[in-house]
């Protein structure tokens, strides 16, 4: 029996291979349930609201929101970050622990690629329609064109960002999706409809589940994950320089790319965490997603935060140390006792104090002081990036453009439609995909039944 | 050859098989095929065809065709493309400017200052500058009015000649009010007119009269006059309450004056002390090197110790004043030292204190030496009695006839109400308004003035010194100039005004100077220079006396009485006169900084004590205001602004701000703009106010660096020290850019500048600046290129005030450039800031990313948006455009960019030839531009002065904008 002395059983309730399948298939297969129409409908209800503020900052233009000749970013960056770095987890997820041979990550790691992938979505909305005419979007491709030899400007963050999330996209796509290749096959063959067959069948790209394809989907999944580990580091490395890069205060920082990197990761732990306590509460997946991996979570997410606090105080130590007094106004006087005081606040507490309840197993065992928590840290980073973006920019160099920067309904709207979206998404995840890697699961399982069980599983 | 076959028949006869079964079974195929398709390779033929054709003929009809055709004849001095400069004169709202119309394609489309004209010196102000677009202005007469309804000239010609032959043969009065009229063809062509009609008088009449100095002068000197101070000649300068940098009398050239007399460049250069006593802060007050807040009351009393000061200290007979609240020990030691070189002026209308200034500059030798009494300033002859006088007559009915030119007594009057009830009643009222006013909608006739940018006219600002105006573009709408009516009305069929101006010149003018022989030539001359000095001065200068002086003395008596209240005009909108100029309504107050509207200025202390802030409501007499907290009101005054609460004025001015002119009173026969015992309460109501800068401290950062005049005499780098710091640690990686042509660079004297916000202006109108309206303002969009920044710093009880223009800064490293995805924003060659307005697709990351944020953005489509209605929603508002200026559509960044245009003709370009619009007419003289590159220019010899530094130099942004260290004269 494969039982590590720290970690107890992958899966609970002594389940067989079938039994495994059946069970994770369940939602695929069973009637569609109320609740999940209800949720549809207002996650719908979300997006639509979000789809009448874009109509309007379209066709009114960017005045529409808050922001203005100081504060020229303000909640559509803030929660492109934010979505961004939640879109981390899933990759992070998959790439990390196995790197890192984790196996417990195989139950979590679909729900988390499938966040990523409806987060980078939702993330992407935003540098798109905060520009002032996305209409001319296209021209920060460096595409051959008749404009003379006009071509982007490689030196410029934005653009770098821009490559770096559309690779970041594509790859994780394309990594979650190809992951699910024998799983759709499985649905396929379980299906019971005809039609259901057929879309299922055209998913699964006619995988029969022969050696040889086994051994190309390994293949496919070592080369994706090899790009995505690189790209799980670049991307938000890369998104830390757009503040990084430049010359406003609080912004110009050597610390910023692993300080985000970081931070991303946590975002998108502490969101998986949010996701996975729901699904285990909807779909009583608990053999599954055990408490102990609820626990393993917690856990990194202790480790995690304990980096975030040093990164916050290594950076104030710096502002002290630089002895610019720009950036001691902004890091002492704006944000620690300023007028910013509460969003700093908010960050810290947040993001360094409260996961340190995890020191307590009382309190990673209990589920709900779990899902408080990681709610909290999704709303300190939510708070992070207002921080760094809006104090910033609101109180820099010259005290004449000092201005307050509060959003629109306009820009709320925007970001309620993401979330909308990203609801949307995982609800739709959650009754058309499986929500654990069958396949992957099941490698797991064989090492987790004792010898005897498992010959007597196979009567079953 | 083997022979091979498919059937017996093709076997038999191989060509009849071909000819008829391959036929046939291809036929078969092919209808097969067609029956299985449903159509065939014509239809797709067809069909493909006729949807090309659609398409093309659908995508070519959507584009309406624009034809522009060339001249036939093409005039001489036109070339497409190129500007037109031609001299011309403003005067409007008693403010004069020699000015120069630049005029494209036919469109003046922007005023620039004259450097020929001894008045201004190629300075103009905002209003000025702003002037251009009262000429596009919707508010506009289009046709002449008869109560109201579109008449023409034929009706109004043959009813009015008619009325005033019949009011001349009852002998019944007709008044022909203008505003204060300085030109010397116009005066001629009044006197025909009052000769021909006996029973006519003209009287002049200001809303912001001089009253208080005529009248005092008339005493003084036996003749009403404003005399010419000479601010560049004075050592000290003590002003009472005289804005004479931003509206008072002849501010432009005062400001010129200032700033010659405090210009420190070079070792051995010299610098006036400025005292101000006044109550709100002004931009003079906050230039002034000792300002010391005071209540209106006690201005009498002040003066009139002053008086008694200067006489202990010579040793004469002292009167009996009332002790005066400031010691002013320090100010009497000054000005006796500068005797003959101090300058003392008040602003007030009160003749006793306009005596008592007299009194004192003549005590100390001023006469003939800083106040100059030969020549004349004309531009304020208003006096304020006799239009007292005018509304009795009015009223009791001796006047039967009212012609109104230029005036708007129903606003600015405070008996402004029964003014327009009395006109209403009269036989005839005529207004000769331009644009819609209180006054003309109270007129029974209308007949429209044109422009001054489409008329002809002349004026002699000062003694001796002529200006002319020449219409830039041919008359907009079915206007006529007021000279033209009077003229035709009197009955005296007599030529267009341009030949009685001709006329008037060749006539009068061409004797005063030797160097033309032929009157031709000499119109032809002065109407190119815009100006002419007389050679002949024809006065000398008068003698004071001490008459009414003693009297003055005894009346000075010190009442106060609760609150005070002092009504002052506007940097922006001065009195009123346009109103309906968004440029000016858009300008942030140069002290307050906000714009959209006038508010009450309050006192700190007194704010603090009664949880007043900015943005709160108080009735001041009734009248609801909303406060604004100012630094430096003195305490127990409020300060509002005149020129606002137009109730008739076009879609712009109506019903912006409160009117204040119906608390200004008449005392003494002169109009009082301060009054006491005012009622001030507290509501609990807030009003939103576009305030545009909302942080008044520099909290101890180096961005307005100074020194005092004493520190720069031993070391001419004082207060600049940084400098040297930032040079030393000055360490980059790459290699700086290298210019090997033009690096064009601008300078900014911070001791120069005024902050009367000429420069906001007139880089409006040079590049297309739109206006956003009171709303976004407060939401800090506020478009302009350049802001000029104002920072307090010491007591808020009476801080000193730092004015900052703050544009582009062009900068050779520069943060904006870097970060541009598309590469929108390169830099030139010639070390320019540019921007490609096509290719920004708006991430506004250069906005972020300037530390200076100067970066602007188009939030809104600000042009033919309904949402702004304001200069560009109509047709005839766009015709200010400068075609040489891209219009930024919506989502679009642009900079401060200046313009180098005038480097053609293929030769070097001459230092001080390339000004860009904001360099041109600054009044302070404050802004220098010029190439880098080279070494004798003015540029480089600023950017070398040890009083330069660069904005935020630690930055390593490497601007091409240098400021000069702020040097007070502050008393040691």
């Amino acid at each position: 029996m494969y039982n590590s002395a720290v970690r107890g059983r992958l899966i609970e309730g002594d389940k067989s291979l079938g039994q495994i399948s059946h069970e994770i298939l369940a939602p695929v297969h069973a009637k569609t349930p109320g609740w999940w129409y209800f949720a549809l409908l207002t996650a719908l209800g979300m997006l639509g609201f979000g789809a009448f503020a874009i109509y309007i900052t379209l066709s009114e233009g960017l005045g529409a929101w808050g922001i203005n000749n100081s504060v020229a970013w303000g909640w559509d960056i803030i929660n492109f970050v934010w979505w961004i770095g939640i879109g981390h987890a899933g990759t992070a997820f998959s790439i990390f622990l196995l790197i890192l041979r984790q196996k417990w990550r195989t139950a979590i790691n679909r729900a988390a690629e499938a966040m990523t992938v409806v987060a980078v979505l939702a993330a992407s909305l935003f540098p798109l329609l905060h520009m002032g005419r996305p209409w001319l979007f296209f021209y920060i491709f460096p595409y051959p064109n008749t404009r003379g030899p006009l071509w982007v400007n490689f030196n410029s963050p934005l653009f770098w960002d821009f490559m770096a999330i559309s690779a970041y996209l594509l790859i994780s796509a394309s990594f979650w999706y190809f992951g699910m290749l024998p799983d759709f096959a499985t649905i396929r063959d379980t299906a019971k409809s005809k039609i259901k067959k057929a879309v299922y069948g055209i998913m699964a790209f006619g995988w029969t589940g022969s050696s040889r394809e086994w051994l190309r989907f390994e293949g496919l999944s070592f080369v994706l994950g090899g790009i995505a580990a690189v790209l799980v580091v670049s991307v938000h490395s890369i998104v830390s320089t757009d503040f990084a890069v430049s010359v406003e205060v609080g912004w110009h920082t050597t610390i910023f790319p692993p300080y985000f990197v970081v931070g991303a990761i946590f975002s998108g732990f502490a969101m998986v965490l949010t996701l996975v306590v729901i699904m285990r509460g909807l779909y009583k997946m608990n053999d599954f997603i055990t408490d102990s991996h609820i626990d393993a979570v917690c856990r990194v997410l202790i480790f995690i935060s304990l980096i975030m606090a040093t990164a916050y105080l290594t950076e104030i130590f710096v502002a002290w140390y630089s002895g610019s007094p720009y950036e001691i106004y902004m890091f002492f006087q704006n944000r620690i006792f300023g007028d910013y005081a509460f969003q700093f606040w908010a960050m810290f507490v947040s993001n360094a104090l409260v996961p340190q309840l995890f020191w307590f197993k009382k309190m990673r065992r209990n589920i709900w002081v779990v899902f408080i928590v990681s709610i909290i840290i999704n709303i300190g980073m939510w708070f992070e990036r207002y921080n760094i973006i809006v104090t910033s920019l609101s109180r820099d160099y010259l005290p004449s453009s000092w201005v307050s920067y509060s959003p629109t309904w306009v820009e709320v709207g925007f970001f309620v439609g993401t979330i909308g979206l990203f609801i949307t998404g995982i609800l739709l995840f959650f009754r058309f995909i499986p929500m654990i890697a069958i396949s992957e699961l099941k490698s797991v399982a064989k090492f987790d039944k004792p010898r005897n069980e498992f010959k007597h599983a196979k009567h079953e | 050859m083997t022979k091979y076959w498919r059937s017996i028949e093709e076997f038999k006869d191989p060509v009849l098989f071909q000819n008829t079964e391959i036929k046939l079974e291809v036929n078969a195929k092919r209808e097969l095929m067609q029956q299985q398709s449903g159509s065939s390779r014509r239809d797709f033929l067809k069909t493909f065809g006729f949807s090309v054709a659609a398409a093309a003929v659908v995508a070519s009809c959507s584009k309406p065709v624009n034809k522009a055709i060339p001249f036939l004849i093409k005039p001489e001095e036109i070339t497409p493309g190129q500007a037109n400069y031609y001299a011309s004169s403003y005067f409007e709202g008693n403010e004069y400017c020699s000015i120069l119309v630049k005029v494209r394609d036919g469109r003046p489309i922007k005023v620039e200052g004259n450097n020929l004209s001894p008045v201004s010196q190629q300075g103009t102000s905002a209003r000025v500058q702003a002037s251009i677009l009262n000429l596009y202005d919707d508010a506009r007469f289009k046709t002449p009015l008869k109560r109201g309804e579109p008449t023409n000239w034929q009706e109004v010609d043959g009813y009015i000649t008619n009325k005033l032959g019949q009011l001349k043969r009852e002998n019944k009065k007709v008044v022909l009010l203008t505003s204060t009229i300085i030109s010397p063809s116009t005066k001629s062509v009044i006197n025909r007119f009052l000769t021909e009609n006996p029973n006519a008088e003209w009287l002049q009449y200001d809303a912001v009269s001089a009253s208080g100095i005529l009248k005092a002068n008339q005493l003084s000197f036996g003749k009403a006059f404003v005399p010419d101070y000479r601010f560049e000649k004075a050592k000290v300068i003590v002003s009472f309450g005289a804005d004479f940098l931003g509206t008072w009398l002849s501010n432009v050239e005062y400001t010129k004056g200032y700033s010659e007399g405090r210009k420190l460049l070079g070792a051995g250069d010299q610098m006036s002390r400025h005292y101000q006593f006044e109550s709100g802060m002004t931009i003079t007050g906050s230039n002034a090197d000792v300002r010391i807040p005071v209540k209106p009351s006690e201005e009498g009393v002040l003066v009139a110790s002053l008086y008694n000061e200067i006489l202990k200290s010579k040793g004469l007979a002292t009167f009996q004043v009332p002790a005066s609240s400031v010691d002013l020990s320090g100010l009497v030691a000054d000005l006796l030292e500068n005797e003959g070189k101090s300058l003392v002026v008040s602003g007030s209308n009160d003749v006793n204190i306009q005596l008592i200034v007299n009194g004192i500059n003549n005590l100390l030798g001023n006469f003939g030496n800083t106040v100059l009494t030969a020549k004349t300033l004309n531009t304020h002859q208003g006096i304020d009695a006799e239009f007292e006088t005018l509304i009795s007559e009015i009223k009791n009915k001796t006047v039967a006839g009212l012609l109104c030119w230029g005036v708007n007594p129903v606003y600015n009057h405070p008996a402004g109400q029964e003014i327009k009830q009395a006109v209403e009643g009269l036989e005839l009222s005529v207004s000769f308004a331009e644009r819609i006013d209180e006054t003309a909608a109270a007129c029974h006739w209308v007949c429209p003035a044109p422009n001054y940018l489409e008329a002809w006219d002349d004026a002699e600002p000062k003694t001796g010194s002529y200006s002319l105006a020449q219409p830039a573009i041919s008359k907009l709408f079915d206007s006529r100039q007021v000279q033209e009516s009077l003229l035709k009305w009197g009955g005296l069929e007599a030529p267009d005004f341009y030949t009685t101006v001709r006329n008037y010149w060749i006539e009068s003018l061409f004797s005063q100077q030797t160097e033309f022989t032929d009157g031709k030539l000499f119109w032809n001359h002065s109407l190119q220079r815009g100006t002419f000095e007389s050679a002949i001065l024809k006065e000398a200068e008068l003698n004071y006396t001490q008459s009414g002086l003693s009297d003055a003395i005894i009346q000075i008596k010190p009442s106060s009485d609760g609150w005070e209240i002092v009504l002052y005009e506007s940097v922006a909108l001065s009195n009123g006169n346009a109103g309906n100029n968004p440029w000016l309504h858009e300008l942030p107050d140069p002290v307050a900084k906000v714009s959209w509207d006038n508010f009450a200025s309050v006192p700190v202390k007194w704010a603090g004590e009664n949880g007043i802030q900015n943005e709160s409501v108080i009735t001041v007499n009734g009248i609801e205001l909303p406060v604004v907290v100012q630094p430096g009101q003195a305490a127990g005054t409020i300060s509002v602004a005149l020129g606002y609460g137009r109730e008739i004025a076009g879609k712009v001015g109506e019903g912006v701000g409160k009117n204040m002119f119906p608390l200004s009173t008449i005392e003494n026969g002169t109009r009082k703009f301060w009054l006491s015992g005012a009622q001030v309460q507290k509501t609990s109501k807030t009003y939103q106010l576009a305030i545009s800068q909302t942080h008044h401290s520099m909290e101890g950062r180096p961005i307005v660096r100074e020194t005092s005049f004493n520190e720069w005499k031993l070391n001419p780098a004082a207060g600049n020290e940084l400098k040297e710091v930032h040079e030393k640690n000055k360490v980059t990686l790459y290699p700086e850019m290298e210019f090997k042509g033009h690096h064009w660079g601008m300078a900014v004297d911070l001791s120069s500048c005024t902050g009367c916000s000429n420069c906001s202006v007139s880089c409006q109108a040079e590049n297309n600046i739109p206006v956003i309206g009171r709303e976004q303002v407060r939401n800090r969009r506020i478009m302009h290129w350049i802001r000029i920044d104002r920072y307090y710093s010491n007591h808020a009880e009476n801080p000193e005030v730092f004015h900052q223009p703050v544009m582009c800064q062009h900068c050779d490293n520069a943060p904006c450039e870097n970060v541009c995805p598309v590469s929108a924003t390169p830099h030139s060659d010639e070390g320019l800031n540019q921007i490609a307005y096509n290719r920004c697709v708006g991430t506004k990351y250069c906005i972020n990313n300037c530390p200076y944020k100067v970066r602007r953005f188009n939030w809104f489509k600000y042009v033919n948006n309904d949402e702004f209605d304001f200069a560009s929603n109509s047709e005839l508002g766009r015709l200010v455009l400068n075609p040489d200026v891209t219009i930024r559509s919506r989502g679009v960044q642009r900079i401060q960019e200046k313009k180098t245009e005038a480097k053609v003709a293929g030769r070097k370009i001459e230092d001080g030839e390339v000004q860009p619009a904001c360099v041109q007419s600054c009044p302070a003289s404050a802004l220098v531009f010029g190439d880098m590159n080279n070494p004798e220019s003015k540029i480089s010899k600023y950017l070398k002065n040890e009083r330069n530094y660069h904005l935020l130099e630690e930055l390593h942004t490497l601007p091409s904008v240098g400021y000069l260290v702020k040097v007070r004269n502050k008393k040691a």
